[in-house]
């Protein structure tokens, strides 16, 4: 039986995107906004790109939020990309103070607008940057980033990144002007991706595929 | 400074790719599917679809050559031509574009920029201008596909676009388009100098020293190409070796 991933529709992020390149991996993959399918899921993929409040009230709307949370505490795999990882956590300052779902401790903070050596950087931070690993993580095996080797580029583009209150959170960052942009989060099977794995060409298919793996 | 981003622009007419000079005299190059999967395979780190007619005959098949092209294609996915409303984009986005380039439809309603970033990301709405030189040391923004004049100066209009919520610049000088004697660097460098967002420099692209003099001189933050590509002058992935080999930041595949 082939494998099955449900991706949450809350009216933002390119669904289509993330549904395609999951039908590449040869994954089931239903697009949703019933509590039922997500109560349900084997595997959840809350995606997103937009402005956290947006895509907090669209939550909102179909009474997601609890459901959400919910499953988080399943322990089942759960991958949130770019806004659909920021969402995972307590709070984000975009635009104003907004409160998140809560699932990981931290916080939504702005990319720095000057590198560390005080050059202006654009914003957003869109572009291929390669991926860094902290050196309190041993190694990527067993996560989302197995197989996949230090320095591999993946597509970023974001205004806003997550600041996990527990460092050990973050497996693997980018840097940027200096600055070290948290790129994957974990914590047991709940993972976020700040890039884009479905546009991120054959490297960041292959996160897809170690997700329906965990 | 980020890596720097190579793109391959297509231009779209009906069912074809096309390719013109200064966006004119368009000439039939090809299946549109067929070379943006080329692209793709060879590493381009993005696509550009420019669709040359819609913004003249209203809507098309635009929809459905995005549908085609998204399904396996998976790197960032730009479309432009013809996007009128919130609801046009949403409906490009919900075929597998990941933003949409607008020229047009701001020039004639400014606010739309505002309403498409409000509604999907600034990131979402990449601002399209086609420049052509004024012969006044300026340029002017041209409408529909550089046949239209706007009478707006480029630099007050990436200005007023940037503070209404433009994520990126697609800039295109009609000039250089088409001609492949290089990039109006000028341009793209006042352009880079007043926004803060980033820039994709187009049109003019004929060998790889022009991509390194509009990087360098032109402080470009992607380049678009099309020309070079389509006429298998040279491939992406050549270009990217000449980029790595110059010492300039892009993606290693």
């Amino acid at each position: 039986m082939k494998s099955n991933v449900t991706i949450i529709d809350y009216g933002l992020g390119n669904l289509f995107s993330i549904k395609r390149a999951f039908e590449h991996c040869n994954v089931d993959a239903k697009i949703t906004q019933s509590h039922d399918d997500i109560g349900k899921a084997d595997r959840l993929v809350l995606p997103g790109v937009g402005a956290f409040s947006a895509g907090i009230i669209g939550l909102k709307e179909l009474h997601l939020i609890e459901p959400i949370k919910e499953y988080a505490l399943t322990g089942r795999p759960f991958l949130g990309i770019c806004l659909g990882m920021q969402m995972m956590m307590e709070a984000s300052e975009e635009f104003g103070k907004h409160r998140g779902l809560g699932i990981i401790r931290g916080t939504v903070v702005p990319v720095p607008s000057k590198g560390a050596g005080s050059e202006k950087l654009k914003i957003p931070h869109v572009g291929w940057n390669s991926l860094c690993k902290p050196g309190y993580v041993d190694s990527w095996d067993k996560t989302i980033l197995q197989g996949i080797s230090l320095g591999t580029y993946m597509y970023f583009v974001h205004s806003y990144y997550v600041e996990p209150s527990d460092k050990n959170n973050c497996v693997a960052f980018a840097d940027y002007g200096g600055h070290r942009l948290p790129a994957v989060i974990a914590m047991g099977y709940i993972y976020g991706c700040q890039f884009h794995p479905e546009r991120s060409a054959a490297k960041g298919l292959h996160i897809l595929e170690n997700f329906m793996k965990i | 400074m980020s890596n720097i981003r190579l793109i391959a622009r297509l231009d779209i007419k009906g069912p074809n790719l096309i390719k013109g000079i200064h966006l004119e005299g368009l000439r039939v190059i090809g299946d549109p599917y067929e070379h943006a999967k080329l692209y793709y395979q060879d590493g381009a780190d993005e696509l550009i679809y420019m669709d040359a007619v819609a913004s003249l005959y209203g809507r098309n098949s635009l929809i459905e050559i995005i549908r085609h092209t998204a399904y396996d294609i998976f790197v960032p996915l730009t479309v432009g031509g013809g996007i009128r409303s919130v609801d046009d984009v949403r409906n490009i986005l919900r075929a597998g574009a990941d933003k949409v380039a607008i020229n047009t439809a701001a020039v004639r309603r400014p606010g739309l920029i505002s309403e498409v970033s409000n509604s999907f990301g600034s990131q979402c709405m990449v601002l399209s201008i086609e420049a052509k030189r004024d012969g006044r040391g300026g340029w002017e923004a041209f409408a529909d596909n550089g046949r239209e004049h706007t009478g707006m100066d480029v630099i007050e209009w990436v200005k007023r676009g940037e503070e209404l919520g433009a994520g990126e610049i697609f800039l295109t000088s009609v000039d250089q388009e088409g001609t492949g004697k290089g990039f109006d660097v000028e341009l793209v460098k006042t352009v880079e100098d007043t926004v803060s967002i980033p820039v994709i420099a187009s049109g003019g692209m004929g060998e790889a020293a022009h991509l390194l003099e509009v990087v360098r001189e032109g402080k470009a933050d992607a380049v678009a190409m099309a020309g070079i590509l389509h006429y298998k002058r040279m491939s992406v992935s050549e270009i990217r070796n000449i980029v790595l080999a110059e010492n300039i930041k892009v993606r290693e595949i």
